[in-house]
Formats: C-alpha cells, sequence, structure tokens
C-alpha cells in the first residue's frame, strides 16, 4: 500500500469529520433556539444511537437474520439486561463481549 | 428514571478530576475498539505512523474501521474520504443538539471541543449537559483523557497485530454494538423515545436493505427524532 496516498486521505478524511463537528457549536451556539427545534434536538441522541446500533445487531451477511447464526443479535439481549441493570457501559460492554466470544468457542469447538 | 452516579453526580470535585471520572467507563469501551482499529489497520497493510496518525487527527472509530476496510480492498482515497463525509455527517446532529449547552463558551473552546465530539463523548455530554449543565474543566478533562486512551489503544491494537494471526475469538467485532446497547439505555428518558429508538433504529434497517448504504443512519435520525418531535406535541396538546 502506498503510504504517502493513505497519508493525504487521513488529511482529507480529518478535514470532512471536523467540519460537520464544529458548523452546528459554532453557528448555533451564540443563538436562541426556538422551542420546538430543542424539542427536536433532545431527540437526536437517542435515535442516531438506535440507527447505527439496529443494523449491526439484525442484519446478517446483507440479510435481516434473528437465527441463532447472527450471534449480534442473540448477544444483545443479556447485553441489554445489563446495561438496565448497572446503568454503566463497562459491563454490558464486557458481557456482551464474552457472550458473542463464549458462543463462537462452541461453535468453533 | 434512575440513572447512574458518574451522570448524575454533582461537581463536589475539582472539575478536571470530575472530568476523569467521567471517562472511566467509555476507556473501558473504547479499549477494544481502539485495539480492533490497530489490528485490523496493521493486517491491512497501513504504516504504524500513518495508523497513529488517523486516531489523532480523524478522531472517529467506526468511520476508521471502515476506511482500513475500504482501503485494504484498493478503494481510491477520494471515495475513502466521500464514504468518510457520509458516515461522519451524523456529528452534525450531535454538534447541533449539544450547541444550546455551550452559550457562554468562547469561539477557540467551542473549536476544541467539536474536534474531540466522537459518538460516545456525545453521549455522555448530553447526559451529563442535560443534568448539570456543561462545565468546562470537567468536559475537556473527559475529552482529553479519552482521545488519549484512543491514540494508545491504536498503538496497543499495532502491537498485538504484530504478535497474532486470528483476532475473531476475541469478539473485539462487538465492543461497538455493546456500547450502543449501553449508551441508549442511558440515554432514554420517557416512553415517547424508546419509541423514537425502535422507529428509528429499524427505519435505518429498512433503508440499509433497500440499499442505501451511507445515509441510512443520517435520514433514520432525522425522520425518527421528527416523529418523536410530533408526537410529544400531540400528547401535550391533548393533555392540556
Amino acid at each position: 500500500m502506498d503510504q504517502q496516498v493513505v497519508f493525504v486521505t487521513i488529511l482529507g478524511m480529518a478535514l470532512v469529520t471536523y467540519v460537520p463537528r464544529l458548523i452546528p457549536v459554532w453557528f448555533l451556539s451564540s443563538r436562541n433556539l426556538p422551542a420546538p427545534m430543542l424539542a427536536w434536538l433532545r431527540n437526536v441522541p437517542v435515535a442516531v444511537l438506535a440507527a447505527m446500533l439496529f443494523p449491526s445487531i439484525l442484519v446478517h451477511e446483507g440479510h435481516v437474520n434473528l437465527g441463532f447464526s447472527n450471534l449480534f443479535f442473540w448477544a444483545a439481549i443479556p447485553t441489554l439486561l445489563v446495561a438496565w441493570k448497572t446503568r454503566g457501559l463497562f459491563a454490558p460492554v464486557a458481557v456482551g463481549m464474552l457472550a458473542v466470544a463464549g458462543a463462537r468457542a462452541l461453535l468453533a469447538g | 428514571m434512575k440513572n447512574a452516579p458518574w451522570i448524575t453526580a454533582g461537581p463536589a470535585r475539582p472539575g478536571w478530576l470530575s472530568g476523569l471520572s467521567r471517562a472511566l467507563p467509555i476507556v473501558l469501551g473504547y479499549l477494544p475498539i481502539g485495539v480492533a482499529f490497530g489490528i485490523l489497520a496493521q493486517k491491512a497493510g497501513i504504516s504504524p505512523a500513518n495508523t497513529l496518525l488517523m486516531s489523532v487527527l480523524v478522531y472517529a472509530g467506526s468511520s476508521q474501521l471502515i476506511a482500513v476496510g475500504l482501503l485494504e480492498a484498493g478503494v481510491s482515497g477520494l471515495s475513502v474520504i466521500l464514504t468518510t463525509l457520509v458516515v461522519n455527517l451524523r456529528h452534525l446532529l450531535m454538534s447541533a443538539a449539544l450547541s444550546p449547552y455551550l452559550r457562554k463558551w468562547r469561539k477557540v473552546e467551542l473549536a476544541a471541543f467539536a474536534f474531540e465530539l466522537t459518538d460516545e463523548t456525545f453521549a455522555v455530554h448530553s447526559t451529563r449537559f442535560a443534568y448539570a449543565g456543561a462545565n468546562k474543566a470537567e468536559t475537556f478533562a473527559t475529552n482529553a483523557v479519552l482521545q488519549t486512551v484512543w491514540v494508545l489503544a491504536t498503538w496497543l491494537g499495532i502491537v498485538i497485530g504484530q504478535l497474532i494471526v486470528h483476532t475473531q475469538p476475541l469478539a473485539l467485532d462487538y465492543a461497538l454494538p455493546a456500547m450502543f446497547i449501553a449508551l441508549l439505555v442511558l440515554q432514554i428518558k420517557d416512553r415517547t423515545q424508546v419509541g423514537v429508538a425502535i422507529f428509528a433504529g429499524l427505519l435505518a434497517v429498512v433503508l440499509l436493505r433497500a440499499g442505501i448504504e451511507r445515509w441510512n443512519v443520517i435520514l433514520a435520525t432525522v425522520v425518527g427524532a421528527t416523529l418523536g418531535l410530533w408526537v410529544t406535541q400531540w400528547t401535550n396538546k391533548s393533555s392540556s
């Protein structure tokens, strides 16, 4: 791989990642936003997290799959339970990874 | 709804110390993802210097992992950059969502804050700001620790990548989904938002299956958040 091309690509990636992070706080933080806009923005965290999560656990090898071959979906159940109980980050992440690693070990064994 | 003390506890300690303690749970989520990125970049043939540079300058986990896959597949640099733009455009919404809390910040502080706005720092800050406002020392301490950890985890991954061959049994690829589950649980405040989450999540899947691969997250977020707003306004009207 040509490392110079990778280097220039990284600079481009950095630019297109930073600008969308910057523009809203730069221009909106000094303004009074209308109440409906604020209410809409309060829904954004939940919506964006779910929109990133669902495809990663429901779609397996290009198809919606809720069978046992889709480990990510089934591992989500203990992960969700632990997240609900502990309201932390470490315990659910550890449980989820252990569930997937354990299932892979059993299937491979 | 009950929340973890690390989100709700008041500023009894100095801001920077409080910021450190708030970073800790994410550190444990970042480590496996950063390590996974380092390993995969190493295997893809990206030099250690470029791998570290990406974690310093881009600092956006999922897009870095996607970029590694594309570069390995021989996709052109311009396509990688355009894909990164679309994948990371969701930060536009996150930045907008945090802006009401940052009214008193100077421009240079906003510029520094925006550079370290990731899915995870967003999830923590948006929950924290809603409870206690935006404390600068605390916020910057959290961000500085987390990006340092991200770069160190990347380096660790590069080292590990040179040692082991098979990484699949470690389930590193589940760190990100598991973290999103945990962050989602912390974020949901009422029943409407449970609906918003399920709707936006399923819509993202439907759009993905319809062939809208790069835009599905942004579209699903906008439609889901808007639907939630309508439901809230409609319930408020009918109850008043």
